[in-house]
């Protein structure tokens, strides 16, 4: 169980999330949505201690998730990475394996599996013809799917995405969300901030919907309703939101 | 030739000279490696000048001049990162003043401290004046700081290319980047008197860059960057000891020159070789469709 209390992040005075509390059982795969600007991304970065939290707390197996972040994964938007970066597919997949190893991988090379992990997770992405090239030579959804094969071989318990289907084919989102069913299948919680409304949203088992504080936490029916689509991106977007439903 | 290569071994500052040239070569293009897929090329001409109100303290007070050199090179780069953090200012700016800063000073406390130091070698670097014991303090610096890139090599990468991530794994990416910034301030350290501070951030960025036009991965790219950076300070030296150059200006001249050509012909990335390239894609494609 991942327990968010009461987090709310301001800069510099400004306040960007307000006061957000939810809790997520394992094997829960759960979508954050809301405008630009609802500090979907800032939420994810404060629970993770990427961004300082103003007030909070969050619990994972009822202690910080801080001191247990060997148990998170977390991709970020594409664009955050430079992409021009002297690695090859096979080298960026083997960072998730970074805290895995320890000193004596220099002396013993056994000591991890990671080789035969990064491998798997390369094959399962579709990606193992590709592991030579030079990540900056890849699609923008090859570029995805190798972010999706870091996470899987990270072999993380939390795993959070930011905006994973900005950007990619068909293709690789039905890898992604083919992959995403599998983790949740052992029991993972996954988080996904998303900008689409669509009918993708019934593949998620709930639905976190914020604009600064969260306004609406459930299933799609419960979430995506007139007055709370009001209430987060404003009157503009009723007509959209009409014919979703 | 070989007499030509081997006449200037006979003198013992030569000898120095050239060795230094071999340790500063590598480590350098090691180093510079990092600082070049971190956008953060200039960060060595900042620690390079940020070194000099270090060293007129320390030498005003009777402490190691590099121990000042190296305090003073580190809190450069730690005002660099608190700038940017705490204020909307970027990073270029953050380095502009911080540069333009802290040479200022060092320039003041040279002047009203009624310093000694020699401050046309400190800008361009002197041959002439390296020791046998500025010898072993680079050796010891290449060996600690190379050791340390072996070691971490890992956390070092994955800091790099996804800082977020890697901070959302636990990784300490304080003491990593606490740790760069020492290696980077330490090999600066090393390079100053051969190089002299204001061409130091050449051999820092020049061998690395052109390795980075040439292969695909980082550790390939240091390896490569440091063959460059051997050949370019070793024939610089020698440039310097026959030609009666500074021995800075001869290395970096052959550092641009090597990237001139890296440029321009690299198989995958030069400018000229890339139209050669597309030229024959496209001819090939006309044959084509010719026979269809």
């Amino acid at each position: 169980m991942l327990e968010v209390e009461h987090l709310a992040v301001s800069y510099h005075d400004v306040s960007a999330v307000e006061d957000v509390s939810f809790a997520i059982a394992s094997g829960q795969m759960v979508a954050v949505i809301g405008p630009n600007g609802a500090g979907k991304s800032t939420i994810f970065k404060a629970i993770l201690g990427l961004v300082p939290a103003s007030s909070g707390h969050v619990r994972y197996r009822s202690r910080s998730l801080h001191r247990q972040l060997r148990t998170v994964a977390y991709v970020p938007q594409r664009s955050q990475v430079d992409w021009d970066f002297p690695v090859t597919v096979w080298g960026a997949v083997m960072m998730a394996r970074t805290r895995h190893r320890n000193w004596l991988g220099w002396i013993k090379k056994s000591g991890c599996h990671c080789e035969s992990i990064v491998k798997a997770a390369l094959k399962r992405v579709g990606m193992w013809d590709l592991r030579d090239r030079q990540i900056g030579e890849l699609s923008g959804g090859q570029q995805q799917r190798v972010f999706l094969a870091r996470a899987i071989a990270q072999e993380a318990e939390l795993l959070f995405f930011d905006e994973p289907f900005v950007g990619v084919d068909k293709k690789t989102e039905a890898v992604i969300f083919d992959v995403f069913a599998e983790l949740k299948s052992q029991s993972k919680i996954l988080l996904v901030i998303t900008h689409d409304l669509g009918s993708n949203l019934d593949n998620y088992d709930r639905l976190l919907l914020m604009n600064k504080e969260l306004i609406a936490d459930g299933d799609r029916d419960a979430v995506i309703t007139n007055q709370n689509i009001k209430r987060a991106y404003g009157d503009s977007v009723i007509l959209m939101q009409k014919e979703l439903i | 030739m070989l007499n030509w290569l081997i006449e200037p071994l006979g003198f013992e500052f030569m000898r120095n000279a050239i060795a230094i040239g071999v340790l500063i070569g590598i480590l350098s293009a090691v180093v510079g490696s990092y600082l070049i897929v971190q956008h953060m090329g200039l960060l060595g001409d900042v620690v390079a000048h940020a070194v000099l109100p270090g060293l007129a303290i320390a030498f005003y007070i009777g402490m190691d001049i590099f121990l000042g050199a190296f305090i003073a090179g580190t809190i450069s780069t730690f005002v660099v990162a608190w700038v940017q953090t705490h204020s909307k200012i970027k990073v270029d700016t953050a380095m502009a003043l911080v540069f333009s800063g802290f040479l200022a000073l060092g320039v003041m406390l040279i002047t009203t401290l009624k310093s000694k130091l020699d401050l046309h070698s400190f800008l361009f670097g002197d041959i002439l004046g390296v020791t046998t014991a500025d010898l072993w303090r680079t050796l010891i610096i290449a060996i600690a700081v190379l050791s340390c890139v072996i070691i971490f090599y890992r956390e070092l990468i994955f800091y790099c290319f996804d800082p977020l991530a890697s901070k959302a794994m636990g990784l300490p990416i304080h003491c990593i980047h606490f740790g760069l910034m020492a290696g980077i301030t330490l090999t600066i350290i090393a390079s100053m008197q051969s190089v002299g501070v204001v061409l130091v951030v050449s051999l820092l960025t020049g061998p690395a860059a052109t390795a980075y036009l040439l292969v695909r991965e980082l550790h390939l790219m240091m390896g490569l960057g440091a063959v460059i950076g051997v050949i370019a300070s070793v024939s610089g030296m020698y440039v310097s000891y026959y030609q009666n150059v500074p021995s800075g200006s001869a290395i970096v001249l052959i550092i641009s020159g090597f990237f001139l050509l890296a440029l321009l012909f690299s198989p995958s990335q030069g400018i000229l070789t890339k139209r050669a390239v597309t030229r024959r894609a496209k001819t090939l494609l006309t044959k084509i469709n010719f026979k269809d």
